[in-house]
């Protein structure tokens, strides 16, 4: 039997989860996995607590064993995605390299977006993305620098963190009129600022960047970052933390349908047959809405990348959808959101606020299922949120118990789960599997 | 042969010695907030049920760790966090449909059930056996499907997000 040929473009937590999943069903199959960055492969997402130190730059890669790569047969190697001749199933690298490919999974994630303001390309400006990135902010990010993040969105928020436990003099610039506006809403938004205002660090929503130019400042700084409220702020070091958008511009002329991100069907194809998308280039189902999006976050990452890989290696899973979720610890208050956190039409909620204490929990119901929730200051079993909202289950007696007492959920959860363990012993064994 | 606890919730007092033992084997201190099995209270109903890890076999917190510092004892099929490789992301504690994998804010770190490597100090401590630590065979792999099935990550029987149990 001929051996097939896994072209893997992307070494994110999406190539690599395919890689890993194609080798445990295809013992044969050559796999060449292409990173576009110089390093192994990494995690973005670890980026943070290599700026502020908890790790070294190794303590970000996806994958710790030495050799992991190798042990496993998979050729990874270095390139830049440059055209897809789908026809002829080649792979054009930017270097001119061509890949000939039988099954090809395009994992080539997001890159940071840019704001279209003047002085962006100035030295001392850095998106916060890359190891690359991460290198230069440590070398400008000092106690007590002046430090300008634009963005306060989820990416923002965790860079923030990063960046006042460096001591930096820090100030946020964010256009929406709070904090983390995709991940949580009015209340829980305005504790996190009012917390971060209260570490001291300078909270701007509503706020636009208009420019950033050069000029020599107080303790550092080389810029002056114009604000729309008419002030300006000096600063040593800008990072630009406004959003990601999918990496797909390669794929112009290639035939392939690409929307914000890379249309897939439900085995996570594309329009062309034999190439597969995982990942934040990809927009795929998600499961609260059940319309395709991009979610571009880890969790949803690997679920796309073991699916990708299960399809591409013959083993035919449909994809039913992937959850929205995210957590975000800004200064020691850690929030978290899932799924339908704005509310289903038609739905109901229940909430606890508790400003002084800076806690705050609201679920969201459609019936008697719960759809989405938001918490802020609270973490003890809150995975089991997920539990609810993925699983649909439903909450019987406990929809009213919980709209009276949203903090009882992890009952709720134990009992609805279980179907009340009433019935007689359970084995805590291993049950559950991510498929 | 894999062990596995074994909780029999009709049998427990709510006494929560499990709670304090697996607080002092694994934290040095009589702390409940820590410790890794939790007894939940129906007061409704009278009833209490101990909760903790399943040791998934293919385990979601493992899964989403981005930076693997989630691993699988070989023999034993735990899953063990490596405080060491741990950044304190969260998002374990967040994709883990059971939450059973949760957030220390004193070490900065997340903690989870382990089986204590082969002891685990729940199942010592509790007075009623309603927490017995038994080779999953004898104990019935049956039961562990009716577990399974009545749970709520096993009501997606099918598709890409189902759970399997382990054979």
């Amino acid at each position: 039997m001929k051996l097939i040929s896994y072209v893997i473009l992307g070494a994110g937590p999406a190539g690599v989860t395919a890689a890993e999943t194609i080798r445990s069903l295809d013992k044969n199959g050559t796999i060449t996995m292409i990173g576009g960055d110089p390093e192994p492969p990494y995690s973005r997402m670890a980026i943070p607590y290599l700026l502020h130190g908890s790790v070294k730059e190794q303590g970000t890669y996806l994958r710790q064993a030495p050799k992991h790569y190798e042990a496993l047969n998979i050729n990874y190697r270095h390139g830049k995605a440059g055209g897809i001749d789908t026809k002829s199933k080649q792979l054009f690298l930017a270097n001119g390299d061509v890949v000939l490919y039988d099954k090809l999974l395009i994992a080539t994630g997001a890159s940071p977006i840019i704001p279209k303001v003047p002085g962006t390309q100035l030295p001392g400006v850095h998106s916060c993305w890359t190891l690359s990135d991460a290198r230069e902010i440590l070398k400008l990010a000092d106690k007590g620098a002046p430090v300008v993040l634009v963005g306060a969105g989820f990416i923002g928020s965790i860079v923030l963190e990063a960046l006042h436990q460096r001591g930096c003099d820090l100030t946020v610039v964010e256009v929406a009129p709070r904090m983390v506006a995709r991940m949580m809403d009015e209340t829980a938004g305005g504790m996190l600022g009012r917390w971060c205002t209260a570490k001291g660090v300078h909270v701007l929503t509503g706020t636009k960047v208009e420019k950033i130019s050069e000029a020599a400042g107080a303790n550092g700084a080389t810029l002056s970052v114009g604000l729309s409220n008419g002030t300006s702020v000096p600063a040593k070091l800008v990072v630009l933390a406004a959003g990601v958008r999918s990496n797909t511009g390669f794929l112009v002329g290639s035939g392939i349908n690409v929307n914000y991100g890379i249309h897939v069907d439900n085995t996570l194809q594309t329009s062309a047959p034999d190439v597969y998308a995982a990942g934040d280039c990809c927009e795929a189902i998600d499961i609260s809405t059940g319309k395709p999006d991009m979610l571009a976050i880890q969790p949803v990452a690997v679920e796309h990348g073991r699916l990708a890989g299960m399809n591409m290696a013959g083993k035919v899973t449909p994809h039913r959808g992937s959850l929205n979720m995210n957590v975000l610890d800004t200064l020691g208050l850690i929030s978290s959101s899932f799924g339908l956190w704005q509310g289903a039409p038609g739905g109901d909620q229940s909430k606890m606020i508790d400003e002084e204490k800076f806690k705050y929990l609201k679920l969201e119901f459609l019936g008697d299922k719960m759809v989405g929730a938001q918490c802020v200051g609270l973490t003890d079993h809150v995975g089991m949120l997920r539990g609810l909202i993925q699983t649909g289950l439903h909450l019987g007696v406990w929809k009213e118990r919980l709209m009276e007492s949203p903090e009882r959920l992890r009952e709720a959860y134990v009992e609805v789960s279980q179907g009340t363990a009433a019935r007689g012993a359970h084995v805590n064994a291993p049950v559950a599997k991510v498929a | 042969m894999l062990k596995a606890l074994v909780i029999d919730p009709g049998k427990c007092t709510g006494c929560k010695q499990c709670e304090m033992a697996c607080s002092y084997e694994n934290e040095l201190e009589f702390n409940v907030s820590k410790s890794r099995i939790r007894v939940f209270d129906f007061h409704e109903q009278g009833k209490m049920v101990p909760y903790t890890c399943t040791q998934c076999a293919e385990a979601w917190c493992q899964q989403a760790c981005p930076v693997n510092a989630i691993t699988t004892d070989a023999a034993s099929g735990v899953k063990i966090v490596h405080e060491n490789l741990c950044v304190g992301c969260k998002v374990c504690t967040i994709a883990c449909p059971f939450g059973t994998i949760n957030y220390n804010a004193s070490t900065g770190k997340v903690i989870k059930c382990d089986l204590c490597q082969g002891s685990p100090a729940c199942a010592e401590a509790c007075p009623t056996a309603a927490i017995t630590y038994q080779d999953v065979e004898q104990a019935g792999f049956d039961k562990m499907k009716m577990w399974a099935a009545k749970s709520g990550a096993a009501s997606e029987s099918h598709g890409a997000n189902a759970p399997v149990a382990k054979h």
